[in-house]
């Protein structure tokens, strides 16, 4: 059963993503990354890490793809063609794209550590939580404080530019 | 404190079909399990349709639906049949594809969200061990098929409508997850039937005092909200938009939108009786002495959740229609802080203890 649920996952992770990138229309080509990115999801509910999995659906499917579609719906106007970019420029993308995927798959074949396992394992919220909270070795406190601090810059720096008319005004008078 | 699975009805069903007929049992068990919900699926959509009628009539003294069968009863089923045989008509350049794509998305959405919330006893298709952090997760996919069916109509009221309920939406789920989690403070587990299990001694509304109401009402106001209910209901603000995001579809397209609406108010008002009421908990015992537990389990949690969507129903026959500016005032100014100070005071309360 989990062998099939698991093909099927990964048939349709596939294909949505193949047809993401070559889509004609730009608003199908965000709602196939949505469909890869729920897929995604799916897959890590399998492995039984149901956290990461709500994650993926709230934070990528649920929020980035909303934004993605958002600005899409703003440009994109059905019947207008997809701008097209000149051969020349997309060399560079495709060197970068083989580049990182070999990089991937040599880093993948040439680690030891990773072992497999039959029965997956649960992993609760309180185990992800005291591993981002420990400061002793296997924790994540610096580099989550790090990632607030940068989050919490992101936010004032939003609310610096969405009031920046008002600001300057306010010091003309 | 994490429950085990072995009361679990559908969990039984499941590893009896499996147990008997192996792999072809497994699938037929997921497959009644399936059927089940989408039965309990059009079932409460249509009856919810039905009270939400009655009760609107109730409120501006009229009578509503009383002809179709006994108390106009079937009246919804005569709706729903007119809706199948419809001409189903759209713009001309839509783009196919996502305007058919979009009802499911919603649907899907809803129906997803229901499989985690416990009925009763043991009664809950998937208890997760994240139960309630899946039902906000999962909702936050649904906006995407409104937002898809509103520009894949190709109409820019659809489109007006599509972007306001996104920019609703991801406003209000601040809120909603906020409130949720002052109230996960309390019961430590994420879990649905978690949740219920450290409410047996008293339900948080009680025993969290001050914030928990705080929170009640904020998830509340959130809920109705993200359910794009009066009075937050300006993606199909029918007086400037038509009906907004669906006002392109037809037929079965749209009663699938309305479907999943309902649907949203039940699983919203589920959410709010199973984090503040107890779910399927007897109120002061009661009921615990009794034979057939989950029976009453079930008698309570609908009971419970009957009286929140009467509350629902009730607002948006009384409260006139927000402005989009009024919208974005009360999620960024007023209930985000109050939220966000809220879940400072409870965490101070749960940690010297003061809840009952």
């Amino acid at each position: 059963m989990e062998k099939i649920m698991f093909y099927i996952l990964s048939a349709i992770i596939i294909i949505f993503a193949v047809l993401s990138v070559t889509s004609r229309k730009l608003y199908r080509a965000t709602i196939y990354l949505l469909f890869v990115l729920i897929a995604v999801s799916g897959l890590y509910f399998m492995m039984e890490y149901n956290f990461m999995g709500a994650v993926q659906l709230s934070v990528y499917a649920g929020g980035i793809m909303v934004l993605f579609v958002y600005a899409v719906m703003m440009t994109d106007k059905i019947g207008e063609p997809m701008r097209t970019i000149s051969s020349k420029r997309k060399i560079l993308p495709v060197v970068i794209a083989v580049g990182t995927a070999a990089l991937a798959i040599f880093a993948i074949y040439t680690y030891q550590g990773i072992g497999v396992v039959n029965e997956p394992t649960v992993t609760t919220v309180e185990q992800v939580g005291n591993k981002l909270l420990t400061y002793k070795p296997g924790g994540y406190v610096l580099p989550f404080e790090v990632i607030s601090i940068l989050l919490l810059a992101a936010m004032i720096g939003a609310i610096v530019i969405a009031k920046a008319k008002k600001l300057v005004n306010r010091e003309k008078n | 404190m994490i429950l085990t699975n072995t009361t679990n009805y559908f969990a039984q069903l499941v590893e009896y079909l499996s147990g008997q007929m192996g792999l072809g049992g497994q699938i037929l068990a997921y497959v009644i399990v399936a059927a089940i919900y989408l039965g309990f699926f059009a079932v409460a959509g249509l009856l919810l349709v039905y009270i939400e009628r009655r009760v609107a009539a109730f409120f501006q003294l009229r009578l509503g639906p009383n002809r179709v069968g006994p108390w106009g009863l079937l009246q919804t089923i005569a709706d729903a049949l007119k809706l199948l045989s419809k001409e189903i008509f759209g713009t001309s350049r839509k783009d196919k594809l996502l305007y058919n794509t979009a009802y499911y998305l919603v649907i899907i959405a809803s129906l997803v969200a229901l499989s985690v919330i416990p009925f009763s006893i043991g009664v809950q298709a998937y208890d997760l061990n994240i139960g309630v952090f899946f039902i906000s997760a999962v909702s936050s996919v649904g906006v995407l098929g409104i937002l898809i069916g509103g520009w894949g109509s190709n109409n820019k009221y659809s489109l007006l409508g599509g972007m306001r309920s996104g920019l609703q939406m991801i406003s209000y789920e601040l809120s909603s997850g906020l409130a949720i989690l002052t109230i996960i403070l309390m019961a430590g587990t994420l879990q649905m039937s978690g949740i219920i299990e450290a409410q047996r001694d008293g339900f948080f509304i009680w025993r969290g005092h001050i914030p928990a109401m705080i929170a009640f009402f904020v998830f509340v106001i959130a809920g109705t909200a993200e359910s794009n209910r009066t009075p937050f209901d300006l993606p199909e603000g029918e007086a400037e938009l038509g009906a907004g995001y669906h006002s392109e579809y037809s037929g079965m397209g749209f009663a699938y939108f309305f479907l999943a609406e309902f649907i949203n108010m039940f699983i919203i008002s589920a959410v709010a009786v199973t984090l503040f009421f107890g779910g399927w908990l007897a109120p002061f015992h009661l009921t615990d002495h009794l034979p057939y537990q989950p029976l009453w389990g079930a008698l309570w949690f609908f009971l419970k959740v009957s009286v929140m969507i009467f509350l629902l129903m009730w607002f948006r026959w009384t409260f006139p229609r927000l402005r989009i500016d009024q919208l974005l005032t009360l999620e960024w100014k007023y209930l985000l802080p109050v939220g966000l100070i809220n879940i400072v005071l409870m965490a101070v309360l749960v940690y010297f203890n003061l809840v009952f």
